[in-house]
């Protein structure tokens, strides 16, 4: 099949051990995010699977090795073993030297590569997912949320940043819950289609507003919410009513402290039954807009960046 | 052929003696005839010219760029004299007080889409001159790569004006990644330096549309017209002649039928 005046081509056996390395890879990247033991059996994984992967590659170059093995045994039984012994003695002689300099010029270059490139990579991508600790968000006083009625809350998630952090969430206050509590529906004002920003489907009292600790807070007459983007609607809950949206709106998690609100961190919502302080609310770690928290399409994000780095 | 005159002789003889010293040693004149003087079917018309020129409204976006980067400034903080972020600032200040800076921020702008629209007319013409076809697929898969650069290229750029548009368009095309499975809630965070889009998106933007993207396409361009240039240009489906052949002295075949348009072949 092959001209004979040329060299056959030379492929490497089909091998499994990549897989093996590549879980190691992976489960390497996982643990520099989650945790250091993970990390440390990642690289475990990749190492020994590697040297797998390499021995099984490589297997052809040593070939010849394994052929010396008779010799070895040519004492006990030298018939059998006389006929191979010199093809073993001559091949491993002809290119020892300079493939073991191709082959250690190549690993080193490669080892020196990684060496760069990985702190490198990580300094690209982990960034985006670590130390993203916001100082908490003090709203004011209690009575500034009359029962019953959406108030606008306009503030800045990281002072540091600008304004580039200023974020709304949509306050109302629910009285107190069956339990006695104080109940506070806080939605987050960005749509959970593609992450426009919600209005409040009524008029915005601007008379009334006030700014408390750098927070503007603007009461508004709306039992409704909708996206200039694509057309989302929701209803007072922050439940889908049309468009869409794949979930209701995302929530805050709230605290109350010597008497003021305090805006805790973001969730996911599936969906809201009932209202108010009695409504039952399915919750979940935050998501991007646009995945889904629950039902079957929720499989596709098995791992969402929030439920890692919290 | 006639004698030359001494004079010809030495003036020849001037131009061609360094370019030969440079041609020995870097097979530069050599390189540039290969790259020049090839032979393409008689039949090709401008359709084969998409190509050329997509790659000089590139050329032309890597130098406006390069010109609008010495005066733009990629930062989210607030200017204390316009009260605006200082990327937008920056693009008010092109606009509209650097010397002919609206000339070069439009050709910028404008030839994004120019550039745009000609990748997808090239890849038409492509497609339906069956131009991907043995041994011109590793051609059509660069392109595809050069497609996907050079909307990862309009996607970053969007974003640099900072205004209103640039910033909610650029949060929902980052929410429209993060919908991918598996990955996009990853990629989405990444692209946003966080949950949200702050301080550090802009920066890695402008880093992105400024430094990675252009290497990557220019490499790729590289690739590309290598390839276009070694596999040659293709004929037309309705075309009888295979690229590259000698042309022939006698009439082609076709001509009495109408489908070949040169009447250089009776003549001779």
């Amino acid at each position: 099949m092959s001209d004979p005046g040329h060299d056959t081509p030379h492929v490497p056996g089909p091998s499994l051990w990549p897989i093996g390395f590549a879980i190691g890879v992976a489960c390497l990247l996982l643990g520099l995010v989650i945790s250091w033991v993970i990390a440390a059996i990642g690289a475990v994984l990749a190492v020994v699977f590697g040297l797998l992967w390499a021995r099984d590659v490589t297997r052809d170059v040593r070939g010849e090795v394994p052929e010396i093995e008779p010799e070895t045994r040519a004492v006990a039984d030298a018939p059998a073993a006389a006929v191979p012994a010199p093809a073993a003695e001559a091949a491993p002689a002809t290119y020892s030297r300079s493939r073991f300099l191709e082959a250690t010029t190549i690993g080193l270059g490669a080892a020196i590569g990684a060496v760069v490139t990985i702190p490198v990579l990580g300094f690209m991508v982990l960034p985006s997912f670590t130390n993203l600790e916001e100082d908490e968000v003090d709203l004011g006083p209690l009575d500034n949320f009359p029962q019953g009625e959406y108030v606008i809350a306009t503030y800045l998630s990281n002072p540091q940043q600008g304004e580039v952090s200023r974020r709304t969430a949509f306050v109302r206050n629910n009285g107190a819950s069956e339990a006695g509590e104080p109940s506070f529906t806080i939605l987050y004002s960005r749509c959970v289609h593609l992450g426009c920003p919600v209005q409040p489907n009524g008029p915005i009292d601007e008379d009334a507003a006030k700014e408390v600790n750098g927070v503007l807070l603007r009461p508004v007459l709306a039992q409704s919410f909708g996206c200039p983007c694509h057309g989302g609607q929701y209803n007072a809950e922050g439940n889908r009513t049309a468009g869409p949206p794949v979930r209701s709106l995302d929530r805050y998690t709230f605290s109350i402290k010597d008497g003021n609100l305090i805006l805790g961190e973001l969730f996911a919502v599936g969906n809201v039954n009932g209202t108010g302080a009695n409504a039952t609310i399915s919750k979940y770690p935050w998501s991007v807009p646009g995945t889904h928290v629950d039902g079957i399409e929720a499989w596709l994000y098995p791992i969402v960046p929030s439920q890692v780095t919290g | 052929m006639a004698a030359k005159s001494k004079r010809a002789t030495l003036v020849e003889t001037a131009v061609l003696q360094p370019l030969d010293w440079v041609d020995e040693r870097t097979l530069a004149v050599t390189g540039t005839k290969w790259f020049l003087f090839r032979k393409v079917p008689r039949d090709i018309s401008w359709a084969q010219t998409l190509g050329s020129a997509t790659l000089t409204a590139f050329i032309v976006q890597a130098l406006t760029g390069a010109i609008l980067a010495m005066y733009y400034q990629p930062s989210t903080a607030i200017d204390p004299v316009t009260g605006k972020p200082i990327a937008y600032s920056s693009i008010e200040h092109i606009t509209n007080e650097v010397t002919l800076g609206w000339l070069v921020r439009g050709m910028h702008r404008w030839g994004a889409s120019v550039f745009v629209i000609l990748l997808f007319l090239h890849m038409g013409r492509v497609f339906l001159f069956g131009a991907y076809k043995y041994p011109r697929e590793l051609t059509w898969i660069t392109g595809v790569l050069l497609l996907v650069t050079g909307m990862l290229m309009g996607f970053t750029g969007y974003l640099l004006p900072w205004d209103q548009t640039a910033y909610w368009a650029t949060v929902v095309g980052i929410n429209l990644n993060g919908t991918a499975p598996f990955a996009g809630p990853w990629l989405a965070q990444f692209l946003a330096s966080g949950p949200e889009i702050g301080a550090d998106t802009l920066a890695k933007w402008y880093a992105l549309h400024m430094l990675l993207l252009p290497g990557a396409i220019i490499g790729l361009i590289f690739v590309h017209i290598y390839l276009v240039t070694r596999l040659g240009v293709v004929s037309p489906p309705w075309s009888r002649e295979a690229a590259g052949r000698e042309r022939s002295t006698v009439a082609p075949e076709g001509t009495r039928a109408g489908l070949v348009r040169d009447t250089s072949g009776g003549q001779q």
